[in-house]
């Protein structure tokens, strides 16, 4: 016993030398779901994380000092997560954190940051991550809230009254669906009808006739491709011409591709990165959208989404703080990005403090519609 | 409730029912020859569908071609998967086999997403994209398409077991091996054959089904459940039980989900196949086996 403790200790102490501090580089960690379910968030996320460290070290580090950013794959599995977490924080000390790439899993590795008192910046949306706000935990993508007001409040200047929603049964229908019956009434609103969806579902034709039979005024359809694809085909089968509102999580062209003619005229809240090319170009994200486009098609070769975009948002709010700050210690990363003010970046223009860990609000969406198979920009 | 909406239900129903019966087809024609249940069936209707949209939007080769293309480049798979690893494992085991058909299926998912991508693909209908109204229901062309198609794949199975030398010879094998084997019939040619035929009718039935409800790499997991609980509420190693229990199903599913509730719609199809369990074990249009001593 006495003896393998022994070992144990010196194995220990081995590790925990071998791994200090290289004081000339910065070391940031990254958890991102590049492989399994989830890989077509992740994947991107994870190009960009690789995009940044190359540019930011040819550009000079941040502070003189070298980038390394450590990327762990967690093939979209909690458990996975975790223990990249804990390798992140034990083994590789990092100073900062970016991850993990979906809700659950960022839920999952949350309170390890925590404990540890190292920052930590997710990538995905849900709103638990930063409410109620946990000191060390911040995120980039707008909150489903966000997305929920700003069709709310289109479909209110339109004059609709009664709402349908359809949702998918995974934790992103089921996040947008809370906050829909939160804020439907809320807005003086009538939910008339409450339709479910199975995420691998190849007809929603059932769901869609149920809605019919309540004749709303618009449908809300909340879902990841390609449920939602599949629904604008059958609501071009079943010939309804009941508005259909889409969420933010169908920002991609692959979604036009999906639905075909039946992605006409549907209406959906975009980030700006979905319509760099067509937001006003005096716009203050407009140069930095359409270089990060640039950059990203032109070393990957494959078009841009607006999840690489939450990655370069984590990264760069990171790289803020530590030259606002001019130190690279944990704790002085986390009170530092408390206090970024009007940080332009792919998402929108972040304005933390210290009760708002994401910084955004509905602004950072525009509301478009899909026309002639691509975006039109309907209210700014 | 109105009757149009009842309509709708019935045609969704009927429309995916058909991938399911599609697929419990597939499972039973291999598990008359072998008394193996191929976990690898779904992955046949997603090869089906996945390997059609790979030939007419990569090669620009036209619908059709890329179609029998697609069919053709299936069977030759299931024919492969039985020379590679079901022939060398011969005596095994019943169940060794039924998990190497399970390893077999993630091979094959492997190998299309990394070739193919991870993406949700849509393949164009075969004719005509404007919905006909029928009774206050609208069915597309598609549906009926599928239909049709499954009820030709029936019929045609139906004269080759019924009416050929190589379809009576497979009947006999899946009644006996080894009298078969005495009459002098080749067992494993019968049972390469009837992996053929499964791959082909699963891959017809993903092929037909691409239009209407998208394709990707990982369809196959929920079709083969599906399928495979069609053919046990059909009965195990009935083939037009197996039909009869993916229509079943799809519309059950469908009028579930538009009369009782949207959000237990996979569980109906589940339920309804425990409860046939519990009270019929060997399906609705299955006999009791009987035990031979």
């Amino acid at each position: 016993m006495k003896k393998s403790l022994l070992a144990m200790a010196v194995l220990l102490a081995i590790l925990i030398s071998g791994q200090a501090y290289a004081g000339d580089t910065i070391r940031i960690g990254a958890i991102a779901s590049v492989t399994g379910p989830a890989s077509f968030l992740g994947e991107p996320e994870r190009n960009t994380l690789v995009m940044l460290q190359d540019q930011i070290n040819e550009a000079g580090g941040i502070l003189g000092k070298n980038l390394e950013i450590i990327i762990y794959d967690d093939e979209t599995e909690v458990n996975k997560a975790v223990l990249a977490a804990d390798r992140l924080i034990r083994r590789d000390r990092v100073q900062a954190a970016i991850g993990g790439t979906t809700s659950g899993n960022t839920l999952a590795i949350m309170s390890n940051f925590t404990r540890a008192e190292i920052p930590l910046v997710s990538m995905a949306a849900a709103e638990r991550i930063v409410n109620p706000v946990d000191p060390w935990i911040f995120k980039t993508p707008q909150s489903d809230r966000h997305a929920v007001t700003r069709i709310l409040n289109h479909a209110k200047d339109q004059g609709y009254e009664r709402i349908a929603i359809i949702t998918v049964s995974d934790g992103f229908g089921q996040a947008g669906r809370e906050v829909l019956r939160e804020l439907i009434p809320e807005m003086g609103l009538t939910m008339v009808s409450d339709e479910i969806y199975g995420p691998r579902d190849t007809d929603m034709t059932s769901q869609l006739t149920r809605i019919r039979n309540q004749n709303p005024d618009a449908i809300i359809c909340w879902g990841t491709n390609p449920g939602p694809a599949v629904i604008a085909r059958n609501r071009q089968q079943l010939r309804l011409d009941i508005p259909l509102y889409m969420s933010h999580g169908v920002a991609s062209r692959r979604f036009i591709e999906l639905a075909g003619t039946a992605a006409e005229g549907l209406l959906l809240p975009l980030g700006r990165l979905s319509v760099a090319e067509h937001i006003p170009d005096d716009h203050p994200q407009k140069e930095l959208l359409l270089n990060y486009i640039s950059d990203y098609e032109a070393r990957f070769n494959t078009p841009v989404s607006s999840f690489g975009g939450y990655a370069w948002d984590a990264m760069m709010l990171i790289k803020e703080a530590i030259e606002m700050g001019q130190s690279a210690e944990p704790k002085d990363i986390r009170d530092n990005l408390e206090k970024i003010q009007g940080f332009v970046g792919t998402g929108g223009i972040f304005n933390m403090s210290p009760e708002d860990h994401n910084g955004l609000d509905e602004t950072s969406f525009v509301m478009a519609m899909i026309e002639d198979q691509d975006w039109k920009i309907v209210s700014e | 409730m109105d009757l149009g909406s009842a309509l709708q239900y019935l045609i969704s129903g009927l429309t995916v029912g058909s991938t399911y019966g599609l697929t419990a087809l597939g499972f039973t024609i291999i598990f008359n020859a072998t008394r193996v249940i191929n976990f690898a069936q779904g992955e046949f209707v997603m090869l089906g569908g996945m390997l059609a949209v790979f030939f007419a939007g990569f090669f620009n080769f036209g619908l059709f071609p890329a179609i029998v293309l697609a069919v053709a480049c299936t069977t030759l798979v299931g024919v492969c998967m039985e020379r590679v690893a079901i022939r060398p494992v011969q005596g095994a085991n019943v169940i060794n086999i039924i998990i190497i058909t399970i390893g077999v299926s993630i091979f094959i998912r492997g190998v299309v997403m990394i070739f193919l991508g991870k993406d949700t693909f849509a393949l164009p209908p075969f004719f005509g994209t404007e919905a006909l109204y029928f009774l206050g229901a609208t069915i597309i062309p598609q549906s009926i398409w599928i239909l049709l198609i499954t009820m030709l794949v029936l019929l045609g199975l139906r004269t080759f077991f019924n009416n050929t030398i190589f379809g009576k010879a497979m009947l006999a094998c899946s009644f006996e091996q080894k009298a078969a084997h005495l009459v002098g019939i080749s067992v494993d040619r019968m049972v390469m054959l009837s992996f053929a035929i499964s791959a082909m009718v699963g891959s017809i039935g993903g092929v037909i089904l691409a239009p209407v409800t998208l394709t990707s790499y990982d369809v196959g997991i929920m079709l083969g459940l599906k399928g495979f609980a069609s053919c046990i509420l059909g009965g195990l190693g009935n083939p037009f039980g197996a039909a009869a229990g993916g229509l079943i199903i799809g519309v059950l599913e469908s009028f579930g989900a538009g009369y009782v509730s949207s959000a237990f719609k996979d569980a109906f199809a589940f339920i309804i196949l425990l409860v046939i369990l519990f009270f019929k074990p060997s399906g609705i249009f299955g006999r009791a086996d009987i035990e031979r001593v």
